[in-house]
């Protein structure tokens, strides 16, 4: 290929910097996020502290924070509002469809790159301005963002540090919106000859789903974004109702908004959201257990229909984040039988994978440990979501810990394993090293123990009704005095995951150098990817291009020679 | 290696990347603007009976008409500079992409009139809520019509020198650029009779 010796030419800043390939921005993205989803995390492990050991100065950091060392509690509040920004928006979203995307959906599909390749490094660059933007908020005289992830108004359109926040959002929505074009446009035009829909992996069909979800919801929230900037900027009342009082004062605005307008958009947006933050998660669930039990994906068609399915539902329950907002009974019922429904695809989803596992010679390596862990714990964060989506329940259990809760063991040992999950079956692909298996279980093993550490008494924390954005972890009511003696247990549970992750750091950089060296296909796999190169060769991907026989997951066919048949092997006869 | 179909359509799908992706990226413009009208609806909701009419009787139909038929032409100018393309005559393709890109100026001048004219007579965004949502739609709509003309002066200007190589290429840029053009226009067509009429 003439074009292979064309791209050794590329200087350094082409190649590595100003990429247009697919996998070079992959990497980019994944580093980044990875980076990020540090970054929140640390946020959080200073929130910890003040949780633990209220007004006690902050050790390590507390210089940074001034006062003494003390986090104050306006502090406290951007910290929070920054966490969750920083986690959904520049931590999971980019390393589930920027980095793992970008690079695997071009290679499980047989393709050569993604269908736009500008557009895709434009999509990075956007993302890592909006990053940019979010943490020099952190530096600029108002300080960050502290309404909040949600940022409901009236609160966050009178809120100093918004305004930075929802430019920064502007830039992080348009980078999703080329992303998830890109992606989309990829899977119809690209699959190799021969990959037709239902010989698609599991992960494909869940990126192309999460891709929608992006397209179609996004754009209501940048809508909403754009109607809070000119709130803030030029002096509307989109969201400012008459009459509003502020420090005794009432605002000197026109009026005749509404805060439940802003609710409606926001929502439209982050309940899909919510299905882009597990989705990518499920789907590289799904290729590690297949694998890893050596048997077919069980169910494969009704995982794809249960998931195109979810994907539809997602964008009409909504309003079950607003079930106490008086927006009326009528609007709550239809939601609340919505949720409900929304359930059965993730319930047949968890239980195809479980069956999956039936009878399968199960290899406990690190990714299949990461994602059999993903199962307990996704089921536990749906499950109880369900008292939620009951408006009834809701009432009692709206903004408490329960909440806090609920989402974080979807999304922390949830789509967080899955992640893991997929960068240590992967990393093979990426370096042509396996990754340590000791420091994995060394990785593995804390983290679980802490995650459920962290967040398994804020079910007992928020049953008792504490509110999840106090800022001295509830020791001003009664109500919250019983369960109190959790907050340390919590904090320290928060602080040793932290210490957890240095294996895993350590494992990432030990691995490229001294991790053992492996062949195109060291998991024994069926999908494209094994076969090409690793790392796929730079701008094609494949030495030629591969021509699909098979379906996704011929593991342990009876009568065959291996335990596994690649998509590329052609049918006898 | 390029990538396939950029040029050829793909036989199973029917489609080249391009138009694909210009379609999805129209279907996220739907929703933003879907939004937008939303929030329109639900603000003309909660307002006092018959307000937002009242306080649109301050916009300037006449001036919008003019827009409206502007903007219009401009559309099908811009189906004729492809058509003139796929008729193999450049020439015609320069003119009536020409013709496009002064419509769109004219367009913009005139919203400059209409705006100019609220601010001599008080009239803000802060000033009600129908004000802020007229001049936030319109003043999107004009972001993307800006949007359209970087796109049209560069397929007219440096862009088309990909004409002498890649006919066929070009003449399928131009298609794309038409139909987020096409859309452009259809959001003023709603915007017309939801801000100025109703």
């Amino acid at each position: 290929m003439d074009n292979n010796h064309h791209h050794q030419e590329e200087s350094f800043w082409r190649k590595y910097i100003f990429s247009v390939d697919h996998k070079i921005i992959g990497l980019q993205y994944g580093v980044t996020s990875l980076l990020f989803l540090l970054f929140g995390f640390c946020l959080m492990m200073v929130m910890r502290w003040q949780l633990a050991y209220p007004e006690e100065a902050v050790p390590i950091v507390g210089k940074l924070l001034g006062d003494g060392g003390i986090l104050l509690p306006e502090i406290y509040n951007s910290l929070g509002a920054m966490h969750g920004t920083i986690m959904i928006f520049l931590g999971i979203v980019p390393l589930a469809v920027g980095a793992f995307g970008n690079y695997f959906v071009p290679l499980q599909i047989g393709a050569p790159d993604m269908a736009f390749p500008k557009l895709n490094m434009a999509s990075y660059w956007s993302y890592f301005i909006g990053g940019v933007i979010m943490i020099a908020s952190f530096f600029s005289p108002e300080g960050a963002a502290r309404s909040g992830w949600t940022s409901y108004p009236p609160l966050a359109d009178i809120e100093t540090g918004q305004t930075m926040w929802l430019i920064g959002m502007v830039f992080l929505i348009t980078s999703s919106l080329l992303g998830s074009i890109n992606i989309i446009t990829t899977v119809v035009q690209l699959r190799a000859p021969g990959l037709t829909w239902m010989r698609l992996p599991f992960f494909v069909w869940s990126q192309f789903i999460t891709a929608f979800l992006l397209v179609m919801a996004f754009p209501p929230l940048e809508a909403a974004a754009v109607l809070q900037l000119m709130d803030r900027v030029v002096g509307t009342s989109f969201f400012l109702p008459s009459g509003l009082v502020v420090s005794g004062e009432v605002l000197n605005v026109s009026g005749g908004g509404s805060p439940l307008l802003w609710q409606h958009l926001f929502w439209f947006l982050a309940h899909p959201e919510v299905y882009v933050l597990i989705l990518p998660g499920m789907g590289i669930v799904a290729e590690v257990l297949a694998n890893n039990s050596r048997k077919p994906l069980w169910g494969y068609k009704s995982l794809v229909y249960s998931i195109t399915f979810l994907g539809f539902m997602s964008f009409i329950v909504w309003a079950h984040h607003m079930f106490i907002t008086g927006m009326g009974s009528t609007m709550s019922s239809f939601f609340q039988t919505t949720t409900m429904i929304i359930s059965i695809p993730s319930i047949i989803i968890l239980s195809a994978f479980f069956i999956t596992l039936w009878g399968g010679s199960i290899r406990f390596n690190t990714p299949m440990l990461f994602a059999l862990a993903f199962l307990p714990m996704f089921g536990i964060g749906g499950l109880t979501g369900l008292p939620l989506g009951f408006a009834a329940a809701d009432i009692h259990l709206h903004d408490t810990y329960y909440v806090i809760a609920h989402f974080h063991y979807v999304v922390a040992p949830g789509t967080i394993f899955a992640m893991f999950a997929g960068i240590y079956y992967w990393y093979p692909k990426m370096t042509g090293r396996k990754m340590s298996d000791l420091l994995g279980k060394l990785h593995f093993w804390p983290s679980l123990i802490f995650m459920n550490g962290i967040f398994m008494p804020m079910f007992i924390q928020g049953l008792a009704g504490v509110s999840r954005r106090l800022w001295d972890g509830g020791l001003q009511y009664a109500h919250a005095s019983g369960t109190l003696q959790w907050n340390e247990f919590m904090s320290i549970s928060a602080w040793l995951l932290g210490l957890a992750q240095i294996p895993f750091i350590i494992n990432i950089f030990y691995s490229m150098k001294n991790g053992e060296k492996v062949d195109r296909n060291p998991w024994g796999s069926t999908t494209l990817e094994w076969v090409a190169p690793s790392p796929p060769l730079p701008h094609v991907n494949f030495d030629s291009i591969p021509e699909v026989h098979r379906d996704p997951y011929e593991y342990s066919i009876p009568g065959r020679k291996r335990d596994f048949t690649p998509q590329t092997e052609p049918k006898k006869g | 290696m390029e990538i396939p179909y950029t040029v050829e359509e793909r036989p199973d799908t029917g489609l080249i990347n391009s138009k694909l992706g210009i379609w999805l990226f129209l279907a996220s413009e739907v929703m933003l603007f879907g939004g937008l009208f939303s929030a329109y609806v639900f603000l003309r909701l909660g307002a006092p009976d018959g307000a937002f009419h009242e306080w649109g009787q301050d916009l300037n139909v006449p001036l919008a008409t003019l827009n409206t038929l502007i903007l219009i032409s401009s559309s099908v100018t811009m189906v004729m500079s492809w058509a003139s393309l796929k008729m193999n005559d450049f020439k015609k393709f320069k003119m009536y992409m020409g013709i496009t890109l002064l419509c769109s100026v004219g367009f913009l001048v005139i919203k400059y009139i209409e705006y100019t004219s609220k601010f001599h007579h008080g009239i803000f965004p802060s000033t009600n809520t129908f004000m802020a949502i007229y001049f936030t739609l319109t003043g999107l709509h004009g972001l993307h019509i800006i949007g359209g003309m970087i796109v049209n002066g560069f397929l007219m200007g440096p862009g088309s020198k990909m004409w002498k190589t890649e006919p066929e290429h070009f003449t399928n840029r131009i298609e794309i650029a038409g139909l987020y053009w096409h859309f452009v226009d259809l959001v003023w067509i709603f915007l017309f009779p939801v801000l100025y009429l109703l």
